[in-house]
């Protein structure tokens, strides 16, 4: 019977992550990683700005940056909803999301909403997209 | 398959709830995409219509530019495009999408969990 919590294990919610930057496996940042890095200090001028490039968790050769997670912290969410908050981080990155990025898991949040709760998600396993044939039962 | 505005603009307003996913409900194919399937199971939505965007190109690129989001899966409640996978996990745990689906119709079986948890 499934509880009201969200089923363990599909999303967990980190604690006090150490994030360190480098986040691919050779702990270099990409040209990508990069450049999300700057469009998005631009565009939002963040407080806080945790970016993680997830792709080698991912069905994509070593090295990719296709897959990421930021996490934003910025007045400029301030009275935004949540899908216009959204919006905006992809209007920054409107190269890199026609380009080579191909996931983006997004956390926007206001500087108030950040000292409630600084906790970071991180992201569901990936079940193969279109390169895995999964065997039916 | 197709992609075209009038298409898809018909195809969202068809049904109270309508995602578009990698893989379906019963097999999904994406992480985020199964975190959709699985809020909704959770909040005992059944009738649901679910769009594999990894059997039609022409739908996976389409359903981008009309809702002018660049990701799958996307979630849309009463016509209305709503967000990714994040958005939704958002409204699952601030309550507001027990209430996006009362204004459907729609009694979230998390309503009557905590009705049990309440009468113990």
């Amino acid at each position: 019977m499934l509880s009201g919590r969200l089923v363990p294990g599909l999303v967990s919610m980190a604690g006090r992550v150490c994030l360190s930057r480098g986040s691919a496996g050779s702990g270099a940042i990409g040209p990508v990683e990069a450049a999300i890095r700057t469009k998005l200090e631009q565009a939002l001028s963040p407080e806080v700005l945790e970016l993680r490039n997830e792709s080698s968790g991912h069905a994509v050769p070593p090295g990719s940056e296709t897959h990421f997670r930021v996490a934003v912290v910025s007045s400029r969410f301030e009275g935004l909803s949540p899908l216009q908050r959204h919006r905006l981080v992809h209007a920054a990155l409107a190269e890199e999301l026609a380009g080579p990025v191909h996931a983006l898991a997004i956390q926007a949040r206001t500087p108030a909403q950040w000292r409630e709760n600084s906790q970071l998600d991180t992201s569901p396993p990936c079940l193969g997209g279109n390169k895995k044939a999964l065997g039916t039962p | 398959g197709g992609g075209s505005a009038e298409q898809l603009d018909a195809l969202v307003k068809k049904d109270k709830v309508v995602v578009f996913l990698k893989g379906t409900p019963e097999q999904p194919q994406c992480g985020f995409s199964n975190a959709v399937v699985q809020i909704l199971r959770l909040h005992g939505v059944r009738d649901y219509a679910a769009y594999n965007v990894l059997d039609d190109p022409e739908l996976r690129q389409g359903i981008k530019d009309y809702s002018n989001w660049p990701t799958i899966p996307q979630v849309y409640l009463n016509g209305e495009f709503v967000g990714g996978c994040d958005i939704l996990l958002q409204m699952h745990q601030n309550g507001d999408l027990v209430e996006e689906l009362k204004k459907l119709g729609i009694h979230s079986a998390l309503l009557d969990e905590k009705k049990d948890q309440d009468s113990k």
